[in-house]
């Protein structure tokens, strides 16, 4: 039996490895949009404060980048050297679109970023706006193939146990890729991640406009940073309440954790604004709630009820029971004894082995696990519930938070009187890091809220780790934390220094930092700057 | 076409084979390149030069180390869970080293300080030499086979440890993958960089492409002498489920180079990559840049295509309980995924080859000093 420590420190490394990579994707995911607008109204209108304002934040973009491929070679490698046991029991079907992620997504991002980077005298400018659309097509099309494999973790569809091989097999391909909670995961994602996009340009310009510096660039990178983040945010918060709806249908003991739902109440269900869940005594206690909301937001109706978490462990308690017929069964049917009733039977429990193996935990063999160890097993089959509750509201909190930000910068922008706010220009700076508390708390809910299975209902966390022992993790994590922190500091070095220096970075001699100090010391002289207004 | 269980396990074999090449064609080239960035490059603007011959292909050449890791989590998910958690050490030293090359290609050029711009150079020669000996040091202790077995509920278990990877034939291997990769990057600033560095990489090509040569011949030898090998010896029957405990394995010392009797079209691998070597040699002596690249290619090509008809039809052989070992026929996904995975790639493939030429093309030029003098701001 694996011990709990190796367990336990398999799911920090990766769950360190996975939120750190998860601070440069987002702002990938949008910012290659952002790219993409600014060089098409360039080549539409010809004017060059819009391919400056491509280069300039494609520079920035370009120090967050390389920080995203760096750890992204660790996600895409953790899997085997830390999750052997899981890459071998699904790895029929999660690693397809993995590998399709690198043939259909990586390919493309990759081939055509060193084009946009390098290629702006190599290529027409037709040409090198196709190159930037290209990458903005591939680094969203990695996000929908990430999400069809995480979403099949969440809820796995479109495969079938086979005791021959002891794994999950891959049953229907259209079912992996239309299921439903990877389609609306996607949109949810790579809208979260134009937001991040946009907070970031947005708060930066916003410190040009506060210095009243590079005015032309500042104002127009601000009015399309307001316009697509006011976009994105809508899209991030529509899909969010889908997102419940189908966590409603397929994930009833996230969506009950999420609002530490302890008991099915009477339809249609309430929703705790806050409160202080109690896991012990399953009740929340403070709950301060608002009818009605929940009910609405998980079913789109008034009269289905939400089943609450204590009914949800008395029925995986019975599907415990049901898992250790089912766990006998395969043992006989992998020992040789193959005959068609063993086989029918087993394929009437086989959707249940996955909560018998969930006694693994406590007993080498399921079969002679106690009636306490049970009961264990099935206390054990809801996630804690009140980090899960906090992050969900700290996330929702941000979502709203910057709705207002983009819905006030776009009217400002449609004014021009953005710098007649100076307080909300702060504002604006200070709130860059929101978008990054949404998103890792978000991951956080979604992540944990799937404890304690890796994959739904089939496969327990703690047995998909490798067969490693506790110094191997203990010296890997010290080096990616080691690793991770030296390399974090170096970019926001550089991320700080190039974005204070502005578009005067480009060394094109039209911008602030480049102009000359007038003979009286009283500013810069008007440069050529000025003639783009 | 018959598309049976049996024929897609052979072709994903192919496939497989054909990725890592293309891993070690392309990112090869860059990882050869900074490792004879420190010696080749004299001054700041040299290695400048050679940097950005690489600059706007690194990102895509990378992307063939990632999908072949993907690829072979879909296509043979046995080998890697087992390999990856049983080289664990040996898979994060390749990670941590892998970190500096993003980061180093852009970080390194955005400030004017020399001692960030050397610690830099440094970080990426450490971030390419290291996953090349790697590499080699995996395959050479692959054709040893190594110790793992598995338990009841097909739970890898591997009981060896990161220093006996460094075992004689292992660190052959490994010197070799690292000659190879530098003789490859070489031959790309022969190409394309400020000519000063070219003549210079002339050289070390000349050198390189004999030390290969040498030491791929050597590891003939050694497998000639009849040290490794593993044989089946039950049927197989390459239509069943894959099941690696399904089967009878014992270890012979002249199975790997019996291969090469058995099936007498596979000496054109280590036909080809001893030839090659010697080409690339040539064509260097007679300052043919280009035609050395092509050279170069299909000695890696060659060399790693032998390895892989030796232990044919082996992937990773079990040295502690040989029957438990993967092979072609037991380790791979199910049928539905190797279909699937198949016309994937047989879309996809001829497309990425088809723009990743365009962008090679659109870029090919020679990178002199003057250049990043001009452009200081705007190249790495």
């Amino acid at each position: 039996m694996i011990s709990d420590l190796v367990v336990d420190l398999s799911r920090w490394q990766f769950a360190l490895t996975a939120l750190y990579h998860f601070l440069f994707v987002p702002l990938t995911l949008g910012m290659t949009f952002l790219l993409a607008i600014m060089e098409s109204v360039y080549v539409m209108t010809g004017k060059q404060v819009y391919k400056d304002m491509t280069q300039f934040w494609g520079k920035l973009f370009g120090i967050n980048f390389a920080l995203g491929v760096t750890t992204g070679l660790t996600m895409e490698f953790q899997f085997g050297t830390n999750w052997a046991y899981y890459s071998h029991y699904v790895g029929d079907i999660f690693g397809a679109p993995l590998a399709i992620e690198g043939l259909v997504a990586f390919f493309l991002e990759s081939t055509f970023i060193g084009l946009f980077f390098f290629g702006w005298d190599r290529l027409s400018r037709r040409q090198h706006l196709a190159v930037t659309w290209l990458v903005a097509l591939g680094s969203n099309l990695s996000a929908l193939w990430i999400l069809v494999a995480n979403g099949w973790m969440q809820h796995p569809v479109g495969a079938e146990f086979n005791f021959e091989t002891m794994r999950m097999e891959m049953q229907s391909f259209a079912d992996l890729v239309l299921n439903p909670v990877a389609q609306v995961k996607f949109v949810h994602t790579v809208s979260a991640g134009y937001v991040t996009g946009s907070m970031f340009v947005l708060g930066i310009s916003s410190w040009y406009l506060l210095k009243g510096r590079d005015l032309p660039f500042a104002r127009r990178s601000f009015a399309i940073a307001a316009a697509f983040g006011l976009a994105s945010v809508i899209s991030v918060i529509v899909l969010g309440d889908e997102s419940g709806y189908e966590v409603g249908e397929v994930q009833k003991v996230k969506l009950a954790a999420i609002e530490a739902e302890w008991e099915t109440s009477t339809p249609p269900a309430s929703f705790t604004l806050f409160g202080l869940p109690d896991q012990e005594a399953q009740k929340t206690d403070y709950a301060i709630k608002i009818p009605y909301l929940m009910g609405l937001i998980a079913t789109r109706s008034v009269d289905t009820p939400v089943t609450g978490l204590r009914d949800l462990i008395q029925q995986n308690e019975s599907r415990i029971r049901n898992g250790v017929v089912a766990y006998n069964l395969m043992t006989r049917l992998r020992s040789g004894d193959t005959s068609l009733e063993v086989r029918r039977q087993f394929d009437e429990v086989k959707d249940d082995l996955g909560f018998g193996l969930l006694l693994k935990r406590y007993v080498e063999n399921p079969a002679n696990a106690t009636e306490a160890q049970i009961q264990q097993a099935a206390m054990d089959s809801i996630p804690p519930v009140a980090p899960l509750f906090w992050s969900f509201r700290v996330m929702v909190a941000c979502g709203f938070a910057m709705l207002f930000i983009f819905i006030f910068s776009v009217y400002l922008s449609t004014k021009g009187i953005a710098e007649r706010y100076p307080w909300f220009l702060k504002l604006v700076l200070f709130s860059i890091p929101l978008p990054w508390i949404g998103v890792e708390t978000g991951w956080f809910v979604a992540e944990f809220g799937r404890q304690p299975w890796a994959i739904g209902e089939i496969l327990p966390t703690f047995l998909a780790t490798s067969t490693l022992e506790a110094h191997d993790l203990m010296m890997s994590i010290a080096g990616f934390v080691g690793l991770y922190t030296l390399l974090a500091i170096v970019e926001m070095y550089l991320m700080f220094r190039f974005a204070r220096l502005g578009p005067s970075s480009l060394h094109t001699g039209r911008y602030h930092h480049e102009q000359q100090v007038s003979p009286s010391g009283n500013g810069p002289l008007p440069g050529p700057a000025d003639r783009l207004r | 076409m018959i598309l049976d269980y049996e024929t897609l396990k052979l072709i994903w074999w192919v496939l497989i084979g054909v990725l890592l090449i293309g891993f070690a064609v392309t990112d090869g080239m860059d990882m050869g390149s900074m490792i004879l960035m420190p010696f080749l490059g004299r001054t700041d603007n040299e290695r400048r030069t050679m940097i950005n011959t690489i600059a706007p292909h690194w990102d895509g050449n990378q992307v063939w180390f990632i999908t072949a890791g993907g690829a072979i989590f879909a296509a043979w998910p046995m080998v890697y869970a087992t390999a990856f958690s049983g080289f664990y050490m040996a898979m994060l030293l390749t990670l941590f080293a892998l970190f500096f090359r993003p980061v180093g290609f852009d970080y390194r050029s955005k400030l004017e300080n020399s001692r960030w711009r050397n610690a830099w150079d440094w970080a990426l020669f450490g971030g390419s030499l290291v996953p090349a000996l790697v590499f080699g040091v995996a395959f050479g202790n692959l054709l040893q086979g190594v110790p793992f077995q598995f338990d009841d509920l097909m739970r890898p278990t591997y009981v060896g440890n990161f220093w006996q990877l460094l075992n004689p034939y292992g660190l052959l291997a490994g010197i070799l993958s690292i000659a190879m990769l530098a003789m490859h990057g070489g031959t790309w600033m022969m190409a394309r960089a400020d000519q000063a560095v070219a003549e210079r990489a002339r050289v070390a090509v000349i050198l390189l492409a004999l030390v290969v040569l040498v030491l791929f011949a050597l590891g003939g030898l050694w497998l000639w002498m009849g040290e490794f090998g593993f044989r089946i010896e039950s049927v197989i029957d390459g239509n069943a489920y894959p099941n690696p405990l399904n089967k009878d394995v014992v270890a012979d010392g002249i199975a790997w180079i019996g291969n090469f009797d058995r099936h007498p079209s596979f000496w054109i691998a280590p036909m080809l990559g001893l030839f090659s070597a010697l080409v690339v040699a040539l064509l260097a002596l007679a300052r043919r840049p280009a035609l050395a690249l092509i050279m170069s290619s299909l000695t890696i090509a060659g060399v790693i295509t032998t390895a892989g008809f030796a232990m044919f039809p082996f992937i990773m052989p079990s040295s502690l309980v040989p029957s438990d070992s993967l092979t072609l026929w037991d380790a791979t996904s199910s049928l539905l995924t190797l279909k699937i995975m198949f016309w994937v790639a047989i879309v996809m493939v001829p497309i990425i080859l088809a723009y990743t030429t365009w962008a090679y093309v659109k870029m090919w030029r020679r990178i002199s000093v003057r250049d990043i003098e001009e452009n200081a701001h705007a190249l790495y």
